[in-house]
């Protein structure tokens, strides 16, 4: 069995209104020292078997189509054993 | 001949009904389509009603763009099919890359329902040409994810082509880069627009019948 994680985080350019409301909660909660916060997405995945190349490749196809849309949002996976 | 025009039902459509009496209204014929049916039942135009299709679970739109009659209209719309997605549905559109950009979460955070104002930039499409570039209407919108974003150049692209279709006036009502409501694609029969034609088509129940002409011009590019 094998866990992949796909991270999902809008582009640095497009503004995340949600990420900028939580930094405005963090600063009526009195946190000091916040400059920014964005807010995404995390998938985890958990797969039959082992990952080889075929399937790591449709993983990544999956992430970029489906878990991701590329106009918008970048995205990291990784594989945990 | 009365022109066909398929309104799509997706799990969480809300505006299909509406979407469908505005065709009739306007003279056409409305076609009932079911997201997990590929069939389009001979349609000869194509209308993506708002909603929240799938829940909009995962981003608004991504869901429902890989639906077995998603597949069907995008082979169609690439053919020169006229495809009109309203709100949900221009998601759904630039979802499925018919349409440049996507729709983010209202800049404010808050689900927005007012009488919109705006601005017809483009009256040369399959959907627009019942109106004059440069015309106001007043029609309702309802979104909270409803701000239109792409890069600059693609936005300066679109600018350039004269591919915005409507733009808000008096409010940016969510943010939407350079108060854009709606684009097309190249061909002008693919549009996206965000505020809703369909529930202005009746005195009765709209601020307007600024709508219909939405669904006149479609009828009248079928014709052609």
């Amino acid at each position: 069995m094998a866990r992949v994680i796909v991270d999902v985080m809008l582009k640095p350019e497009i503004l995340d209104p949600q990420g900028r409301a939580v930094s405005g909660a963090l600063a009526r909660l009195g946190i000091d020292g916040v400059s920014d916060v964005r807010q995404g997405k995390r998938f985890e995945i958990t797969l039959d078997g082992e990952v080889d190349a075929d399937r790591e490749a449709e993983l990544e196809r999956i992430a970029e189509e489906l878990l991701s849309n590329p106009v918008i949002e970048d995205y990291t996976l990784r594989i945990e054993p | 001949m009365t022109a066909r025009v398929g309104v799509v039902t997706f799990p969480g459509s809300l505006d299909d009904r509406d979407a469908a009496r505005a065709v009739r209204l306007a003279g056409g014929k409305p076609v009932s389509l079911w997201h997990a049916d590929a069939d389009l039942h001979d349609v000869d135009a194509v209308v993506l009603p708002g909603g929240f299709s799938y829940g909009d679970y995962l981003r608004c739109g991504a869901i429902a763009r890989f639906a077995p009659v998603m597949g069907s209209i995008i082979d169609r719309a690439r053919s020169g099919m006229p495809v009109l997605g309203i709100c949900n549905g221009f998601q759904i559109l630039c979802e499925a890359h018919l349409l440049p950009g996507a729709l983010t979460r209202n800049d404010h955070l808050h689900f927005i329902c007012r009488d919109q104002r705006l601005r017809i930039e483009n009256a040369q499409t399959a959907w627009t040409t019942s109106f004059t570039e440069g015309e106001e209407i007043v029609i309702p919108l309802k979104n909270g994810e409803g701000g239109y974003v792409a890069d600059e150049a693609t936005l300066d692209m679109l600018e350039a082509e004269g591919r915005v279709v409507a733009r808000y006036l008096e409010v940016n009502p969510n943010g939407s880069r350079r108060d854009i409501a709606g684009i097309t694609d190249p061909t002008g029969r693919i549009v996206g627009l965000m505020p809703h034609p369909e529930h202005a088509v009746e005195d009765l129940t709209g601020p307007s019948t600024d709508g219909l002409g939405f669904f006149t011009s479609a009828l009248t590019a079928l014709l052609r």
